[in-house]
């Protein structure tokens, strides 16, 4: 199963390169454009880590900076999901990395200026493996809204940022998690670099109340697709490979 | 009607934002003591066979700034050609770095062994090359390119080939500047943009 050449990424499901209302991507995008080839083993193969790696706080956001055990101050909430392919099958055994900002919407960051307090108690980042049917979950706070500069009174919706590895480094991706029922997701001019709206849907993670825990935390759903292989039966291979 | 396809569409992408040093290596931002170290600090240990080497450069915007905020990682097969997990690999050579553009000057470093030349689909060989992923503030989806080197034989290399002009060809291939040491400058737009691949 994972010996083909790698789907081609559908650009069209993709965020367009340059947007004038996202500023920075004005001069930040290529004008050229990509070269397109089949996909390589440079781009089939791909870093692996392993179970070794991982601390038993590293996918509990509300602890793993904490000095003393206190809590991070928040809405504590439960994000997990499946991370798939294309073709609908689970990843198992993937390295899912997250950051966001705290309740109050600041980052724990050297060049985050924002009004609002750090949490003493809140670092703002965590990473976790899929078990061997492509599941994941972090244990976080909410993370705030924040005003950023673009237009001039521009706000980011409520968002986790996520990266995800996959088996190939050709499948590589980094994407935002945004929260049903956020008004500021139709204003975002970074999620409208989506312009796809059944695309940009998918980025909206559902209230998941099945897996919300009484008396403790909210659940919100995130499943993550990563490119597909192309299925090898009948595969023409050149002679001699 | 028709039956309708059972595939799925790949998530689509975002900005990595001007933060994303918290998630990848948050030692970088300022986030000390959730990790013990950050991940894929270097492609290489000690004792990895190869001519051991230094790319350094700086990645630019249209306007000819350097970033200061980009985040790279790197992937590469040892000096043999061999990847990590395939037989008779490296096992010195992990093949995988993550590093930053400085945050005052805009320059990277990437310190490890040169790769071998790789097997490309359909027969023939790859030129020796080390796979490059760059995420930043402003850049929507992922830029994947290559470093090629100017002191490796590159005429048979089947990406390389395919672009057709011959400055553009050049924007891939790292300048070597001094033993062991090459420069490898990014230009995302404008005069000499690099060439961005899509495969
Ligand atoms: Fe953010």
């Amino acid at each position: 199963m994972d010996d083909g050449p790698l789907m081609p990424r559908r650009r069209d499901k993709h965020p367009v390169p340059y947007d004038p209302d996202y500023k920075t991507s004005v001069s930040r995008s290529p004008r050229w454009p990509l070269l397109s080839m089949e996909s390589t083993p440079s781009e089939e193969t791909g870093p692996r880590f392993g179970h070794s790696l991982l601390g038993p706080l590293d996918n509990n956001l509300v602890l793993n900076y904490s000095a003393d055990g206190s809590p991070a101050i928040g809405e504590r909430i439960l994000m997990h999901g499946r991370v798939l392919d294309e073709m609908g099958r689970p990843v198992p055994d993937t390295l899912i990395e997250i950051w966001q900002a705290n309740a109050g919407g600041r980052y724990r960051h050297v060049k985050d200026g924002y009004l609002a307090p750090l949490d003493p108690n809140f670092g703002g980042c965590g990473r976790t493996l899929t078990d061997a049917q492509g599941r994941y979950q972090f244990l976080t706070i909410r993370p705030g809204a924040y005003p950023w500069p673009n237009r001039a009174n521009d706000w980011r919706p409520m968002h986790i940022h996520v990266s995800v590895f996959g088996h190939a480094f050709g499948q590589r991706l980094i994407t935002q998690m945004y929260f049903e029922g956020d008004p500021l997701i139709d204003r975002c001019p970074i999620a409208a670099t989506v312009k796809d709206r059944g695309q940009l849907d998918r980025l909206v993670a559902p209230l998941d109340m099945s897996h919300a825990r009484p008396l403790d935390f909210l659940a919100y759903k995130f499943d993550i697709v990563l490119r597909g292989r192309r299925q090898t039966m009948f595969e023409n291979k050149p002679e001699g490979m | 009607m028709v039956q309708p396809l059972d595939e799925l569409f790949e998530t689509p992408s975002q900005t990595a934002g001007p933060y994303v040093h918290i998630g990848c290596i948050p030692s970088f931002a300022g986030v000390q003591g959730i990790y013990p170290q950050d991940l894929g600090t270097s492609p290489i240990s000690e004792g990895a066979k190869g001519t051991h080497i230094t790319v350094t450069g700086s990645i630019y915007d249209g306007t000819g700034w350097a970033l200061r905020d980009a985040m790279f990682e790197s992937w590469q097969s040892d000096a043999q050609g061999r990847f990590p997990g395939q037989d008779g690999a490296d096992p010195k050579v992990n093949g995988f770095c993550r590093f930053a553009a400085d945050g005052d000057s805009g320059e990277f470093t990437l310190r490890t062994v040169k790769p071998g030349l790789v097997p490309a689909r359909g027969g023939g060989m790859q030129a020796p090359h080390i796979s490059l992923w760059i995420v930043a503030r402003g850049i929507n989806v992922g830029l994947q390119t290559r470093i090629y080197f100017d002191d490796e034989d590159n005429a048979a290399d089947p990406l390389l080939a395919r672009i057709e002009q011959r400055p553009r060809r050049d924007t891939l291939i790292a300048k070597r500047d001094g033993e062991g040491q090459y420069r490898f400058d990014i230009r995302l737009q404008g005069d000499g943009e690099t060439v961005f691949l899509d495969l």
